[in-house]
């Protein structure tokens, strides 16, 4: 422990303190190279669904989830490069929403946050709001050897998006329905694939690349658009790259997967955390069978079944560590050996305990 | 003595077949009548998923479906059972309940509540064909 560390850790005078240091529902993302010199790392924080009721209230079960994340998030040490919000800042999109959680997310003490669009934060008024507060819907930058793109993965049918509703909010709503019907995939769409090939042509092949989506950028279950309609024309793009890592939100649980040269992380939500869709009785879904799925969620702890990551890009390869309220955290891994994201702990079927059992 | 039962039994038979011909028959019903409880059947559902997706059962505009998207992860098999944090047995009514009351931040709906019968076929509704298992956590 350096000294900096001693004295924060003299800063944070109680135990109580300490403890919810070390279960924040934020992602920590770091960034390893075999030159540790180069490592870097960043928070990320996704899916806090802020929700209004009227006036001045808002929902506040959500809301503990977005102030607890970013009050941790001020605590870390080291203190990363940067933050990342995965999308879904906001319940139904509205002016309310985006601006209550734009003001806790001015709480964070850094210099720059990259925001990525989620449907929640899109179909009311197709991210207008949205973009006065955080910029454009997609974009690249890079950052000590890396490239990162941040793309807008909820588009949809201009069909669906344009023709099928009498208003903006309904449009909203429906889409907001996890388990609507009347839904509609998610998509990158042509236009901004083009955009992406443009991106990544002026960069050389053996530079790592993380992608940061709200949907998955793979099929896992079209009902709940655990999906990106899409999803194979975008991989193709990133296929000739040597290391690739897409991090997304959108699901609320633990995934991990590996397509290619593509490793899949996703990250937890601060506000709720979803059931796996295999759970769902009357449909077929493809979890990737590399998971080892999260721990069933206690709801009589609020805040159960989020938590926070530290990823490790080795050599420009993922290692995630989950640290989850009121459960075993876990660390996800790529194994050179394998070649995929592995379990450090719970890989091996015989070491997997109840609580990883759903249904 | 077998004799005398089998003919008392033979005697028995025939008096039902004859006098049956005069009765209402309650044990026969139609394709029709099995349709009309479908449909009975399904409007129950149907509330129950409109309740389920609606904000008007708590006071916070939260919805069931927003944590159990086709009601997934509510188990109704495992019901009733031991709810380790309520220290006892209870029923799905009483978990529906709990939620009621703690994320939607409403209230409780009578057990026998039309509402609470509607959710309950709901959540059924999208579990069917899963086994019994009541007491498994």
């Amino acid at each position: 422990m350096n000294k900096s560390r001693m004295s924060r850790r003299d800063f944070l005078k109680s135990a109580g303190a300490l403890a919810a240091v070390s279960c924040l529902p934020v992602s920590m993302v770091e960034l390893a190279f075999a030159d540790s010199r180069k490592n870097f790392s960043f928070a990320h924080i996704s899916d806090s669904h802020i929700q209004h009721i009227s006036g001045t209230k808002f929902v506040r079960n959500w809301d503990r989830g977005l102030i607890r994340a970013v009050a941790e998030t001020n605590l870390l040490v080291p203190k990363p490069d940067f933050v990342v919000f995965g999308g879904d800042l906001a319940q139904l999109g509205k002016k309310e929403e985006l601006d209550h959680g734009a003001e806790m997310l001015s709480k964070l003490d850094y210099n720059k946050v990259y925001c990525v669009m989620g449907e929640h934060d899109y179909y009311l008024d197709l991210g207008d709001y949205w973009s006065k507060l955080y910029g454009p819907h997609y974009y690249s930058w890079d950052h000590k050897g890396v490239h990162f793109v941040t793309l807008n993965s909820v588009i949809t049918y201009d069909k669906w998006t344009y023709e099928r509703w009498p208003t903006a909010m309904q449009r909203m709503v429906e889409m907001a329905g996890l388990d609507n019907p009347n839904g509609s995939p998610f998509m990158v769409g042509e236009k901004q694939r083009d955009w992406l090939r443009k991106d990544l042509e002026k960069v050389k092949k053996d530079t790592p690349i993380v992608v940061f989506s709200h949907s998955p950028i793979q099929k896992i279950y079209k009902g709940w658009n655990f999906w990106t309609e899409d999803a194979d024309e975008v991989q193709a793009l990133l296929k000739p790259f040597n290391d690739v890592n897409v991090i997304y939100g959108h699901v609320h649980q633990v995934q991990y997967n590996q397509i290619g040269n593509i490793s899949f992380q996703s990250v937890m939500a601060t506000a709720w955390p979803w059931p796996y869709p295999e759970t769902y009785a009357q449909a077929e879904s493809h979890l990737p069978k590399l998971t080892v799925p999260m721990n069933r969620a206690d709801p009589f702890f609020e805040r159960d079944a989020t938590g926070w990551q530290v990823i490790n890009v080795e050599t420009g390869r993922a290692a995630i560590k989950y640290n989850l309220y009121n459960n075993t955290n876990r660390t996800v891994a790529f194994n050179p050996k394998t070649g995929h994201p592995e379990d450090i702990a719970f890989q091996n079927p015989a070491r997997r305990i109840p609580p990883q059992t759903h249904y | 003595m077998f004799g005398k039962l089998a003919g008392a039994a033979f005697v028995l038979v025939v008096l039902m077949l004859t006098l049956g011909e005069f009765m209402v028959r309650a044990d026969e019903f139609t394709e029709e009548d099995l349709k009309r409880w479908q449909d009975e059947y399904m409007s129950v559902v149907n509330k129950g998923r409109a309740l389920w997706v609606s904000p008007d059962l708590g006071t916070n505009g939260v919805a069931c479906a927003q944590c159990h998207p086709n009601a997934a992860n509510t188990h109704p098999e495992t019901y009733p059972k031991f709810q380790k944090q309520l220290g006892r047995v209870i029923a799905l009514r009483d978990m529906i309940n709990w939620c009621i009351q703690n994320p939607l931040e409403g209230k409780t709906l009578g057990l026998d509540d039309p509402r609470m019968i509607a959710i309950e076929a709901y959540i059924a509704h999208e579990r069917k064909g899963v086994e019994m298992a009541p007491g498994k956590h």
